[in-house]
């Protein structure tokens, strides 16, 4: 398990230094000049050209800035936003929390949703509900989520008014937030409403952002129970006399939950990807948003870092579900 | 989704009647047959759409803006599906539309396809450290989430259709190579392979003629299932400014220019995201119908 373990965490290591190199040769290879872009249209002479040039380093070669910036990296050094001026790595941690609320609510709705679909389906294999779940989670599956936002919030927003178009909270309530997290930072603020406020301001990104995990973990789940359905021991458990409720959700699920849990571990990423439109479409202040307004505005810091820091958090992610899956089941250690 | 580290080797006996046998299966699956229906409406649309189309996509009726479908009230016959706030046939261009989505599902799926194969080729044949080398920037790409990163490619080559399929291409690559990879891997070692080595077969030789028939299977299976994500992914940049730029009909590009009229007019927002999923569902449909006919062991169900 050691070996396993160091092995993985070896291959982290190029990754890392090539995902470093990647975010940072993007940023070379925009449109524009970053030092034109700060100056604006009223221009810039070309001593305060050379000067701030020779401020940020742009003046050095391309290896020496290379290097500089993976040494920074290292140290949580990512530069300051040419746009607000603070440092990105407290920009990032800020709106982080964000995203984060959203992720996990989303996670918890597709997963709450998604299981019993997906055991439901397998257990009536064949038959009117497992087609009808089936075909939703295809549809769901095929969803153009930024297509889906709109159309909820036709729906819910515009015609019903049960829920808000965008942002995290109503105006009317201010409180500051320690965490970060709304739901934590209502409750704890003690104001009333603010909790309800922050909930109906969730509901919509959240079905959103978990419609496409939620189609995968109920195939997912579905596929994994009907392998598992079909063992041996599940045949000696029914005919001991077990009840069929025991069997499948006990039995067969538990046995069921390891690629579903490794599915739901890789899909970080299409949550994060998610979460850009999902974001962008609510005026949800997290880093999908952020990264989209940065793209647009041209803040290179911004974006060379959040590419980083997004990416290297995929990374770990997908090296925790590596070694928790090596920890589950031993043949994977052997490859 | 999961790495499927084998495929099947087709039946040898069953070689001449490889079509037959392959439809046989795929006729099985019913939603399969129906998604191949859909996908054949579309791809006539894609390639015939700009005669079938009742209007021009770009013409403007000035004194019909934002008309309401026909079975509305104020709605006519000859805008069936209403008009965009421009006073554009909305029919027309979902029409018109089909043709870029259609456009970048080929291009895309071709240059990630090829590109992917050789690579992953070129993988399960080198010596351990270029395949290490190959593998790692693989996993490189594989590390920043597919939109963000056709987003930034996009930035950087400026935004327009061309740029984001070759983004859209670029994200997906990955892939085929790891797929290629993994079922060459496991074909190299069997028998036929040493034996056609033995009687002389040079390496190219092994590697397209021999083993890559052997190794399709999955990659086609792929290649359905990454033709809806590329289109996806496009509507996708195209709906954040970043893909297909006004006014050209793309239905992405569509639904971003509908987006301050949600609450008016339902139609200019509805219309362009239905023409998006029942083809992307079209497409996954017959992409499971694939998958089971051509693999038995990825058949799951």
């Amino acid at each position: 398990m050691l070996n396993y373990a160091l092995s993985r965490l070896l291959t982290f290591i190029p990754t890392f230094i090539g995902v470093t190199l990647i975010s940072f040769s993007f940023i070379r290879a925009l449109p524009g000049d970053p030092i034109q872009v700060m100056a604006g249209e009223r221009g810039i002479t070309d001593e305060r050209y050379a000067e701030l040039a020779a401020q940020f380093g742009y003046d050095r070669p391309i290896y020496v800035q290379f290097w500089e910036y993976l040494t920074g990296v290292l140290q949580g050094d990512l530069g300051n936003s040419f746009v607000t001026k603070r440092p990105v790595w407290d920009e990032f941690f800020a709106l982080f929390p964000a995203t984060l609320e959203l992720s996990i609510c989303a996670m918890i709705f597709a997963v709450l949703l998604g299981l019993p679909a997906g055991v439901i389906a397998a257990v009536n294999r064949g038959k009117l509900p497992d087609r009808l779940l089936m075909s939703t989670a295809l549809v769901g599956y095929s969803m153009p989520i930024f297509w889906w936002a709109l159309l909820l919030i036709i729906v819910f927003s515009g015609n019903l008014q049960w829920t808000p178009v965008s942002g995290r909270i109503d105006l009317l309530y201010y409180f500051p937030d320690p965490t970060g997290f709304m739901i934590i930072d209502s409750i704890a603020s003690g104001q009333k409403g603010a909790l309800t406020s922050a909930l109906r301001h969730l509901i919509l990104p959240t079905i959103v952002l978990g419609t496409i995990p939620l189609a995968v973990i109920a195939r997912q789940t579905r596929s994994a129970m009907l392998e598992v359905l079909g063992e041996d021991y599940i045949r000696t458990a029914r005919a001991k006399g077990m009840s069929p409720a025991r069997i499948n959700g006990v039995h067969a699920l538990r046995n069921a939950l390891i690629p579903v849990i490794t599915v739901i571990g890789l899909s970080v990423g299409t949550l994060l990807a998610g979460a850009i439109l999902t974001e962008t479409i609510f005026s949800w202040p997290g880093i999908g948003k952020w990264m989209v307004d940065s793209i647009f505005r041209r803040d290179y810091p911004v974006v060379q870092g959040g590419l980083l820091l997004i990416a290297v958090m995929v990374m770990i992610v997908n090296l925790s579900v590596d070694l928790l899956y090596g920890v589950i089941n031993p043949k994977i250690r052997k490859r | 989704m999961t790495d499927k580290t084998s495929s099947a080797a087709p039946d040898v006996h069953a070689r001449p009647s490889r079509l037959n046998e392959f439809w046989f299966y795929f006729r099985e699956n019913r939603g399969a047959v129906i998604g191949l229906w859909v996908f054949a409406v579309f791809a006539f649309l894609a390639l015939f759409g700009q005669w079938i189309a009742p209007h021009d996509a770009t013409s403007q009726f000035r004194s019909a803006t934002l008309q309401p479908p026909v079975w509305q009230e104020g709605g006519t016959w000859s805008h069936i599906l209403g008009t965009d706030p421009l006073g554009r046939d909305m029919l027309s261009r979902l029409i018109v539309g089909a043709r870029y989505s259609f456009f970048v599902g080929v291009v895309v799926v071709s240059i990630a396809a090829s590109g992917g194969i050789i690579v992953g080729l070129i993988a399960g044949f080198a010596p351990r450290w270029l395949d290490d080398i190959i593998m790692r920037i693989m996993d490189i790409v594989l590390a920043f989430p597919s939109l963000l990163l056709a987003l930034v490619l996009v930035a950087i080559l400026g935004p327009s259709l061309t740029n984001a399929m070759i983004a859209i291409a670029i994200v997906l690559q990955p892939h085929y190579v790891r797929l290629t990879r993994a079922s060459v891997m496991s074909e190299r070692q069997k028998d036929y392979v040493t034996s056609a080595r033995v009687a002389g077969a040079g390496v190219l030789r092994l590697m397209f003629v021999t083993v890559l028939p052997n190794c399709l299977a999955p990659i086609i299976v792929q290649a359905a299932l990454s033709f809806s994500t590329a289109i996806l992914d496009a509507a996708a940049l195209g709906f954040l400014g970043m893909g297909a730029q006004p006014p050209t009909p793309e239905w992405g590009t569509m639904l971003a220019e509908a987006r301050e009229f949600i609450l008016r007019a339902w139609w200019v927002v509805t219309f362009p995201g239905i023409a998006i999923l029942v083809t992307v569902l079209a497409i996954n449909l017959m992409g499971d119908g694939l998958r089971d006919a051509l693999d038995p062991k990825l058949k799951r169900s």
